[in-house]
């Protein structure tokens, strides 16, 4: 389990909460990426969206700077499970993401059948959901942004009531 | 072999035969061959296909060896990762005189998998430096350009010094695979042309692929080739359709129809080649009995439709015009096309809407008409004044994209 640390070096948070939307180093697929980009701002979220292609380092990089409220990993070309168990322990290895909500769906495996066992290994690795079921999916992954959106702004509005 | 892959297209469309062709990868030799004498012995006139797959694809062969060493599923074949003496194996007694190969691979750095096809003894591929760039890596648009200008010299050099004329074929008629509307897909795919011609190659195929509308992917067609019998003098060329790229229908008879669609489309337009989808496309990776199916549908659809002799040709539609007009606008940019396609971008003359890559302008929008055309909601800035009526786009909703995305399913599926 990863140790969770305090953060050293906080960034501030400006503006709406936000989602970092990202599809996997090998999958060039764009418009899951584009659609859940839509989902997530109208559920409240702005969103970075890192688009498609994204090497491991890029997206560590970009979350430990951009310091999102929930990142969303979507990937649909098959290599999704193997890629998922290589990037997000990557993430939460970072002291400063130990305690984002992670989220990866999508196509994951070349059979079309969901593999509960890669599954549950993505839960274990630090996902906090693997959307693997297909489309109807998308009515709780919403849920869940409206979700991150409500508590990160309460969140901020608490702070700026203690510190303001 | 001298023909190679452009002159077998060319014989078979001379006997009145469309060519089918899959899209096939498997991570194991064995499997990929299999595949490979599937397609071949399937009762239609095929070409072959290995894709490659997508570790390979983005240049990760550390990945790719990794998953060929434990076993685990790849979703295409890793040309490179498997070395030469097992992909001469893979092809040895496969590919001859009735059965070329094409490699397929959606590279923005192509050069490794160009290398490894041409050490097999293979010489057709394809791609484009737009194409394998703008939606499919994350590479600055200018290294793309600089990559595919030396692929393309190394896979025309090296293949001509080998008594080949070797081939390439656009992907630019498939951005992002919907939504794209037609007129752009037509004019990327003339200006890759060009670009494989810059660097070296004479013998090319122009893609497009399978939209919304049937009236208006014949007019797409036609003014494909009407466009490259005018800009691209001096190579041999043919034009390939691929059955529809986006969201694919989920049941048998719906991705039939679409299927038998395309085949139409390409028949009744004088294109030469089509690559086919199956009816496993919405769910996962289709299995060998799936694409050999699906091939033997599409011939026997391309049988059954009416061929036009000769190829019929109109420059007098609303896709030509506007193709022309990107076109022309590009090629006024720069003397060099790769300088004109990257200044073409800078400047949003061409613009792919939904795009995300950063060196796309992201102003362009589109939109499915009333009539299931694919047209312009907002034209960017686009070069299109006096052809497109200029408007500013409200912003589209998830729910309005996802329904835009699966027009073409429902459509199929007999849901509307």
């Amino acid at each position: 389990m990863t140790h969770r640390l305090p953060d050293p070096n906080p960034s501030p948070q400006k503006g709406r909460p936000r989602a970092l939307v990202s599809g996997v180093a090998s999958d060039s697929h764009t418009w899951n990426l584009v659609f859940l980009q839509l989902v997530c701002e109208e559920e409240g979220l702005d969103v970075v969206n890192l688009g498609p292609c994204v090497p491991d380092e890029l997206l560590v990089t970009e979350c430990v700077d951009q310091r999102p409220d929930l990142v969303v990993i979507s990937t649909v070309n098959g290599h999704g499970y193997r890629e998922g168990l290589r990037v997000v322990p990557k993430l939460r290895a970072r002291p400063e993401l130990a305690d984002v909500p992670i989220v990866i769906g999508g196509r994951l495996g070349v059979t079309g059948r969901r593999e509960d066992g890669l599954a549950g290994e993505l839960t274990a690795a630090g996902c906090d959901r693997v959307f693997d079921r297909g489309p109807e999916d998308i009515e709780e992954f919403r849920t869940l942004a409206a979700a991150v959106a409500w508590t990160a702004d309460d969140a901020s509005a608490r702070a700026s009531v203690q510190f303001g | 072999m001298a023909a190679g892959f452009g002159g077998f297209v060319a014989d078979t469309a001379a006997s009145g035969e469309l060519v089918v062709q899959p899209r096939m990868g498997f991570g194991d030799v064995a499997t990929m061959r299999t595949g490979l004498l599937a397609t071949k012995r399937a009762r239609a006139a095929t070409a072959g296909t290995i894709t490659v797959d997508s570790y390979t694809r983005v240049g990760d062969l550390d990945s790719a060896a990794a998953a060929l060493a434990s076993g685990a599923a790849l979703n295409g074949y890793p040309l490179v990762s498997h070395g030469v003496a097992a992909n001469r194996g893979l092809l040895h007694g496969v590919r001859d005189a009735t059965f070329p190969v094409q490699v397929r691979h959606g590279s923005a750095n192509p050069g490794k998998i160009f290398e490894a096809l041409l050490d097999a003894g293979l010489d057709a591929t394809e791609g484009g430096p737009i194409s394998y760039c703008l939606p499919y890596s994350r590479i600055p648009l200018n290294q793309a350009v600089d990559h595919w200008a030396r692929g393309c010299e190394l896979l025309a050099t090296r293949g001509q010094a080998a008594g080949n004329e070797p081939h390439l074929e656009t992907f630019g008629g498939c951005v992002l695979g919907q939504l794209c509307p037609p007129s752009q897909l037509v004019a990327l795919s003339v200006l890759e042309g060009l670009f494989f011609q810059a660097y070296g190659l004479r013998d090319i195929s122009l893609s497009y692929a399978q939209q919304t509308s049937p009236e208006q992917d014949i007019e797409a067609v036609l003014a494909l080739r009407a466009l490259a019998g005018e800009f691209l003098a001096g190579v041999r060329w043919h034009v390939v359709v691929y059955a529809y790229m986006g969201v694919y229908p989920e049941t048998r008879r719906g991705a039939a129809s679409l299927l038998a669609a395309a085949a139409e489309l390409a028949v009744r337009t004088g294109a030469e080649r089509l690559i086919v989808k199956t009816e496993a496309e919405s769910q996962r990776i289709p299995t060998i009995e799936e694409n050999v199916a699906a091939l033997e549908l599409a011939g026997t659809a391309a049988r059954a439709t009416r061929p036009v002799t000769p190829p019929p040709s109109r420059t007098d539609s609303q896709v030509y015009a506007e193709a022309r007009r990107l076109v022309e606008a590009t090629l006024e940019l720069h003397p060099d096309v790769g300088r004109a396609l990257l200044r073409a971008f800078k400047l949003g003359y061409l613009d792919i809407p939904y795009c995300v890559h950063p060196d796309n302008r992201g102003a362009a929008r589109s939109h499915i008409d009333g009539d299931g055309a694919l047209r312009w909601a907002d034209v960017g800035a686009l070069p299109l004044d006096g052809l497109v009526e200029r408007r500013r786009s409200r912003p589209v909703g998830s729910a309005e994209l996802l329904d835009a995305l699966h027009y073409v399913q429902r459509r199929h599926d007999g849901q509307g």
